[in-house]
């Protein structure tokens, strides 16, 4: 929960998730969602060796059709959709390409943080790049 | 990156003969290999990796463009051909629909950065309406050489 608390921004950036979503199911219970406009974004490097090419693309693409979350992503030139294959490959981030991830939604820090995984951690599933080796 | 540096202008077919997706990769494939873009290499054996790669997860993205891509330890530079099909071919796309326009790619094993620079530029248009639109009204080689130039010089962007 706290690696990407500090980077969700506004005033929500203080307040802790756990807490966050508690008061949002008591705030829809009374027929009202706070959660409905959170703005989550976060940075993420591509670290596999062949970078953001076409399958990881989809792979992208495919967690964040799971979330119900508007989410863009950006390089320093173009912001494009996240759930849009033809608009991802666009980015065409090569290894070490940082992005920007933003999360516009009820489950928007979810979102980030299942696209952070995947992206840094799991790595698409391939090699890293050659300077991302540890 | 422009499309005259990767397209090989020789290799665009206006009008592909071949009504299914093997086909259509078959027919580009040799359409490289007849412009002498493939070397020495065996292109049945490309035909096959091209396949092979498109049944793992098609490259048809929708909006009736296709971008079937491999790389080939060969293949010294990315190159390219493009086929337009009036009737459209089924490539298993996403949005289930046919496609009328076909990218193929292939490039080297070890420069991953330059085959995505490629993916860009060819994203980057067929993204947009106009371009695939025109791409589409193409059934000559001369036209889609033409619109890939007119892209070159900025005219989609």
């Amino acid at each position: 929960m706290s690696s990407y608390k500090q980077d969700c921004f506004g005033a929500k950036k203080k307040i802790d998730f756990n807490r966050q979503e508690m008061i949002a199911k008591e705030m829809q219970e009374a027929g009202e969602s706070i959660l409905e406009n959170t703005v989550c974004e976060t940075e993420v490097r591509i670290k596999n060796a062949d970078g953001l090419h076409m399958r990881p693309a989809m792979k992208f693409v495919d967690i964040a059709n799971r979330f119900e979350s508007e989410i863009t992503v950006s390089n320093d030139k173009t912001s494009v959709s996240g759930k849009s294959i033809m608009q991802i490959s666009m980015l065409a981030a090569t290894c070490g390409t940082r992005l920007k991830v933003k999360a516009e939604g009820p489950d928007a820090p979810q979102a980030l943080e299942a696209l952070r995984e995947l992206v840094e951690v799991k790595m698409f599933d391939e090699p890293a790049g050659d300077n991302e080796k540890s | 990156m422009n499309f005259g540096e990767f397209v090989c202008f020789k290799a665009i077919v206006g009008e592909l003969q071949a009504g299914d997706r093997d086909g259509v990769i078959a027919e580009l494939v040799t359409a490289l290999k007849k412009a002498g873009e493939l070397g020495g290499c065996n292109i049945k054996e490309i035909i096959r990796a091209v396949i092979k790669r498109e049944n793992e997860a098609s490259t048809g993205m929708g909006k009736g463009v296709a971008v079937p891509h491999i790389k080939h330890k060969a293949i010294k530079k990315v190159v390219a051909a493009v086929g337009q099909s009036s009737k459209g071919i089924d490539f298993n796309s996403l949005d289930k629909q046919p496609v009328y326009s076909v990218f193929l790619l292939i490039s080297p094993v070890d420069d991953p950065d330059k085959h995505l620079e490629v993916m860009e530029k060819v994203f980057r248009h067929l993204q947009q309406e106009k371009f695939r639109k025109f791409l589409r009204q193409s059934h000559k080689a001369e036209q889609i050489i033409e619109l890939l130039k007119e892209a070159d010089e900025g005219s989609f962007l």
